[in-house]
């Protein structure tokens, strides 16, 4: 039996350019890029050349605006702390959304904790936030707005462009967690006037545990970490030279292929959905159905809860999520699923799928028939369902 | 992340279904906590002649319905009283911590059934009296918030200190 893998937020396989890069860096053998011999000059070489392929892939104006991390998290941490402690003097108060990620929620609930004031604003159905209510969240003592772009739960793409313009005007600092859209999606830093901007390897087939984060020329920061002059005196630390390779071919591969696998992920979309209503009824698609991750569907089906979901379709060779793997630790309802108005009986029912480049209208086809199994098993356990169909048949 | 135990129990549950005209009726959690579980008892002479269940809820929460009923079945009232949320998890040799409070709720909607049962026989309650949980948490264990593991109080989702929002912009 096949395994098949439909939880690619969650993890991806390296693209085969990235893995030789890698092979091939490690064979080299290169030296430490911070020392003076040629060895450090050939690493140095290797770093930068890295660092301007990670411009070009957000249009950044100048590589040096780019700092290489350990993940996307790091990055967010380093964003959202760095520029809380670099302008407390200025105000203490940040904007941010309801539908954020923990590494967003959990910075800011560590600044709140150091007396930072925090608003949170609300999304609509879709899970999108209005420009103009972040507008009137802003204050005299503003200093950070951090909104994220694509929602790793549902893929809802908020309208960054709007939300930095807002930004812009009344002269505070814009971060965006762009994590799960980097490397899928096209993104213009320098279009859009983002002032911050978090990203990681593995969401664009790149190896795991490397991340970047964009700093606009100007725009100062605290550092996480202290130590050496590494990253441009940005953040210390010897290099994953070994990653940062893989990132970058990962990257080129990204650029190349971009058009061609948001076309193959839309053309798999519309299939599931289309597909979708011949073997299930009773269920919801969250998110925005235009503005989204091409290759993310966060399906609730009800009646049901979403983790027996997963387990049955693992036994039957699917790897799908309830939401993302960072927050699974957690058994209640997801907070963006809530905020978006969803009862937390849908909530608790909800699947994240996700396609890669590899995803078939074949392996769609074969998913739905399993879905389709393991739904109708279930239900038949539920009280809820029994609940339902009592009332139907009232009525 | 499961035993051996309890993905069997999750894959064949036992004793799935509704009891027609049944005897006593116990319901517990909802889906806010993330699990809900339904008993039906048949009892004879005070003894669970038969008894099944309805559950929506995770893989542990479907498995632990699933051993309770093996547990209860042929058992006399008095015996099955005494049967706790940790005879099931033991049973199904071990939960994962995270699930031993709100899915290991499988002792408690037995007794609830038995309560219901002998509330009937008192003349308390009529059998088609509604059963819907009332979500008193009469379990031991509490319900945590999702971000810091603190304890909550009823209705409460999440604590305070873990709600961002300090206000709505109007």
């Amino acid at each position: 039996m096949g395994y098949y893998n439909l939880d690619h937020i969650n993890f991806k396989h390296l693209v085969p350019e990235a893995s030789q890069a890698m092979i091939d860096a490690i064979k080299a053998e290169y030296g430490n890029p911070s020392s003076q011999h040629q060895k450090g000059d050939e690493a140095r070489e290797v770093l930068e050349k890295s660092r301007e392929t990670m411009a070009r892939l957000i249009n950044a104006k100048d590589p040096r605006e780019i700092v290489f991390t350990s993940c996307g998290t790091e990055s967010v941490n380093m964003a959202v702390k760095g520029l809380a402690w670099a302008r407390q003097d200025k105000g203490k108060h940040i904007v941010t959304c309801n539908t954020e990620h923990n590494a967003v929620i959990r910075s800011l609930r560590r600044l709140k904790q150091l007396g930072f004031q925090v608003t949170s604003v609300p999304v609509d159905k879709y899970g999108v936030v209005n420009p103009q209510t972040v507008k009137r969240a802003i204050r005299e003592s503003t200093i950070l707005v951090s909104i994220m772009h694509a929602n790793n739960e549902i893929g809802t793409l908020h309208p960054i462009g709007e939300i930095a313009a807002v930004c812009r005007e009344a002269g505070v600092a814009y971060h965006c967690d762009a994590v799960d859209s980097v490397g899928t999606l096209p993104i213009d830093v320098e279009g859009l006037g983002i002032d911050l901007l978090s990203f990681a390897s593995n969401p664009f087939y790149g190896p795991k545990g490397v991340g970047a984060l964009y700093i606009r020329r100007g725009i100062g920061l605290w550092n996480l970490l202290d130590g050496g002059a590494q990253e441009n005196r940005k953040r210390a630390g010897t290099e994953n030279l070994v990653g940062i390779v893989g990132m970058a071919a990962a990257a080129e591969v990204a650029m190349r292929d971009m058009e061609k696998r948001i076309e193959h992920y839309k053309s798999l979309r519309r299939h599931f959905l289309a597909e979708l209503p011949k073997y299930l009824e009773d269920y919801l698609i969250n998110g925005h159905p235009e503005q989204c991750l091409p290759n993310h569907i966060s399906l609730s089906v009800r009646h049901v809860e979403g983790e027996s979901i997963v387990l049955m379709l693992d036994e039957q060779g699917f790897a799908v999520s309830t939401r993302s793997a960072c927050a699974s630790g957690s058994l209640r309802a997801s907070h963006v699923l809530l905020s978006t108005g969803l009862s937390f009986a849908d909530a608790q029912g909800t699947l994240v799928i996700s396609f890669g480049v590899d995803t078939t209208t074949q392996i769609i086809d074969k998913f739905l028939a399993a879905l389709e199994e393991s739904v109708k098993t279930l239900r038949a356990i539920s009280p809820l369902y029994a609940a339902a169909q009592k009332e139907k048949a009232g009525k | 992340m499961y035993s051996k135990t309890v993905m069997d129990h999750f894959k064949k549950p036992r004793n799935v279904g509704e009891i027609e005209k049944a005897d006593g009726i116990g319901q517990i959690g909802n889906p806010v906590c993330g699990d809900m579980m339904t008993i039906y008892l048949d009892i004879e002479d005070d003894v669970i002649k038969d008894i099944k269940f309805q559950t929506f809820g995770c893989g542990a929460a479907i498995a632990v319905s699933s051993m309770l009923t093996e547990l209860a079945k042929g058992k006399t009232l008095e015996e099955a009283k005494k049967i706790t949320n940790k005879d099931v998890a033991k049973a199904l040799d071990g939960l994962p911590k995270n699930k031993l409070h709100c899915s290991n709720l499988g002792a408690d909607a037995l007794h609830a059934a038995i309560k219901n049962y002998e509330d009937r026989k008192a003349g308390k309650v009529m059998p088609d009296d509604n059963q819907e949980d009332k979500h008193e948490h009469d379990h031991d264990e509490k319900c945590y918030c999702p971000y810091c593991d603190a304890e909550l109080g009823d209705g409460q989702t999440f604590c305070k200190s873990c709600s961002l929002s300090e206000e709505e912009p109007a």
